[in-house]
């Protein structure tokens, strides 16, 4: 009896125990055929990212740079001489001002090479094509990639970071043209061939100092092409401030100071005799710019407000064509412009832009005769633009832009622009 | 004097303005990888995000703020797979910062380290905006995850081989973690397969592809282009003879194409976080992926 129960006993701890080491075998087997079915998945990833791998492209154009291209065209109605423009009361810039050609006609087109050139560098080549067949150096810049501290040096030909639109591609303009203080100020859009030097600060505040020395090849330098000597002819200091309100508007705000000495800077009278310029220029430039898109996400709706205002001195001595005398001129000039964007729905957007000038005070003194610079003769020049815009994918744009200028004294020129512009190759990134 | 001071103090405020001294400053660009860093790292680093999950991260400005966070960032940490090729080579250029440019250790693109899925065989910009590289949405593959947190951890002890053992080991648990709920996942993901799912945009492909649903069609006529009427009715029409059984659309997409082919279809239409802090229950990347599956399983089951 006594034996039977130890027996027993002995059997149900076997058959226990046994028990468990099957439980314990199973957990086991389970935990294995789980490590060897995500194993199995592994392998079959693995599989196919050596069949993607290999597909990629080899050989010696694997290294080409980002090409991009835009292209451009237009229609445009104008009801005054567009070969009589002019903007009164101040210094023909020479730049490329006018609003065109009436009727149709090929805008810029642009192709743009761009590559990081080893680790410290990068190169960028904008070139574009006239619709007159003649290629130009838009922006052809090395730019620095190891400097750390915040710096980078920029060197070659690139625009000038003095105001805000002036950096900006005109295929990335809100409106077909540049505001009239952009032409006036700037010949429409400087490009300097020189040095940058900028530091962004090292706060959650956005902030940044920069220097540009430059050669002075264009307004408000002059001659046109930079002058014969040595050393700089320009140099602009500029400096930016930016942030976020909230979690839907970011902003920045700028100033920059551009002084250059001009020699000779010749321009055409409407009358036909050339006058020449020879003295110093300085120019302020206070920009800002806002952007909102609910949350951040200018999918279906943003909105970008944008305003700049000018201010430029400018002493020395004007040689008259007519007379042929030399004798001294100041002049203390302004304008300003303020324009704001909506997209409502995806694809579509709406803005308005409104420009207006002071040509405030010129000073001639003896022997000039303020008669012989009709150009020059107090005038408040404005312009109110309207735009709607189309954009059925980030590569495509058709804009309508109406527009009521009245940079001439004497008559207001309505403008109607049809517009397509379309990038091609690689995906651009835009400066905020 | 008053004024003075005040000025003073005022100026003086960017610079009091200095990011904390955590020994890292990351630069994640999507929430996404902002919350990995934050799990493998914890109080060792300070992690900035650029987007929110409202946020299409192919549309987003470089803004000024940014620049200057990418400035003084130790490591910038993307999709990559050119899903931010509008905005975060611009930052990069612009921070004056060498430590984050590409080639270094401080810049990590996820999507290379894993098997990306839809590498198009044609690139061609008539078929939409195409990722020559694949698609970068790779986050939403748990197994993913898991792949650019070894990436990661190896990046963060050789930025800051002082903090290394902590790495290590936060990395080790992390790992054992998402392991187990990569299983858990996998189980209860379970009857989703097979299912039929009309997306809004191609985003969730790696996780249709790891639950084994079926793409029955898309919300956008191409990828990145919004949803169009006539699309919409064609997507009507279809629904009527291949009926899907889910519509999703992710945080940041508006519901109402989703919605409009939801009524006409009579399929029901639901809203996944698709990143981190897309929806309440979405806090971590855990929550992220309970969420997903939890939303799904109500209208599927």
């Amino acid at each position: 009896m006594h034996g039977k129960a130890i027996i027993a006993l002995a059997v149900a701890a076997a058959l226990g125990l046994s028990h468990a080491a099957t439980a314990q075998t199973q957990d086991e087997l389970k935990s294995l055929r789980e490590q060897v079915r995500q194993l199995d998945r592994r392998v079959a990833d693995a599989e196919q990212a050596a069949i993607q791998a290999s597909s990629r492209p080899a050989g010696e154009n694997a290294m080409n740079p980002a090409v991009s291209v835009i292209l451009n065209g237009i229609y445009s109605n104008l009801f005054q001489d567009p070969n009589a423009f002019r903007i009164n009361g101040f210094v023909p810039t020479l730049g490329e001002v006018g609003p065109g050609v009436r009727g149709l006609s090929l805008g810029e087109s642009e192709l743009a090479l761009a590559a990081n050139i080893d680790h410290h560098f990068r190169g960028t080549l904008i070139a574009s094509i006239s619709s007159e067949d003649s290629i130009g150096v838009e922006e052809g810049y090395i730019q620095t990639l190891s400097l750390s501290y915040g710096f980078t040096v920029k060197a070659g030909r690139f625009f000038s970071a003095v105001g805000y639109q002036n950096q900006i591609h005109a295929h990335a303009w809100d409106f077909t043209d540049a505001p009239l203080a952009n032409k006036v100020f700037l010949g429409n859009q400087l490009g300097e061939d020189g040095v940058q030097l900028k530091w962004v600060a090292p706060t959650d505040l956005y902030f940044d100092l920069g220097l540009e020395l430059g050669r002075g090849r264009q307004f408000p330098a002059g001659p046109a092409g930079g002058r014969n000597k040595n050393g700089v002819g320009s140099g602009n200091v500029f400096t930016h401030v930016g942030g976020d309100f909230g979690t839907g508007t970011a902003w920045q705000t700028g100033l920059s100071y551009l002084s250059t000495s001009p020699q000779d800077r010749a321009f055409d009278d409407p009358a036909g005799t050339t006058n020449s310029f020879t003295g110093q220029s300085r120019l302020w430039v206070l920009d800002g710019i806002l952007k909102w898109a609910p949350n951040f996400n200018p999918t279906y709706t943003n909105f970008k407000l944008q305003g700049e205002y000018f201010r430029r001195k400018e002493d020395g001595d004007l040689t008259s064509g007519t007379s042929a005398k030399t004798g001294g001129f100041a002049s203390v000039q302004s304008g300003w412009y303020l324009q704001g964007v909506y997209q409502f729905v995806p694809m579509w957007r709406v803005g308005y832009r409104y420009d207006r000038l002071n040509s405030g005070t010129a000073s001639f003194s003896a022997p000039l005769n303020p008669a012989d610079f009709p150009i020059l003769a107090p005038y408040s020049p404005t312009k109110h633009t309207l735009m709607a815009d189309w954009s059925p994918s980030e590569f495509s744009r058709v804009r309508l832009q109406f527009a009521s200028d009245k940079s001439r004294s004497d008559v207001t020129d309505h403008q109607v622009f049809l517009q397509y512009i379309v990038s091609l190759g690689a995906h651009g990134a835009h400066k905020f | 004097m008053k004024t003075i001071v005040k000025t003073a103090v005022a100026l003086g405020m960017p610079l009091a303005a200095l990011p904390a001294v955590a020994a890292l400053n990351v630069f994640a660009c999507e929430q996404e990888w902002a919350a990995l860093a934050q799990e493998l790292a914890g109080d060792k680093a300070s992690i900035y995000s650029a987007t929110t999950a409202l946020q299409d991260a192919h549309r987003v400005e470089a803004r000024p703020s940014l620049i200057a966070r990418v400035r003084s960032a130790d490591l910038v940490i993307c999709a990559g797979a050119e899903l931010e090729v509008g905005w975060l080579p611009l930052l990069l250029t612009q921070s004056g910062n060498a430590k984050i440019q590409p080639g270094s250790p401080g810049y990590l693109e996820a999507s290379q380290f894993v098997p990306k899925l839809e590498i198009p065989k044609v690139v061609d910009r008539a078929l939409g905006d195409v990722h020559p590289s694949g698609n970068p949405h790779v986050h939403l593959d748990p197994r993913n995850i898991g792949r650019v947190a070894e990436v990661l951890t190896e990046r963060l002890v050789q930025l800051d081989p002082a903090s290394a053992d902590t790495y290590k080991s936060r990395g080790n648990s992390f790992r054992e973690r998402w392991r187990v709920a990569i299983s858990r996942w996998e189980q209860q993901a379970s009857p989703l397969k097979d299912v039929p799912v009309v997306v809004y945009h191609k985003d969730m492909s790696y996780f249709i592809n790891w639950a084994r649903m079926k793409e029955a069609g898309s919300l956008e006529p191409k990828p990145g282009l919004p949803p169009t009427p006539a699309h919409l009715a064609e997507l009507v029409e279809q629904m009527k003879r291949n009926p899907a059984k889910v519509i999703v659309y992710s945080a940041y997409n508006s519901a109402r194409a989703a919605e409009f082919l939801s009524e006409r279809a009579k399929i029901p239409s639901v809203m996944l976080p698709f990143t981190v802090g897309g929806t309440d229950k979405a806090k971590d990347l855990f929550g992220l992926f309970d969420d997903t599956i939890g939303r799904l399983l109500e209208v599927v089951k």
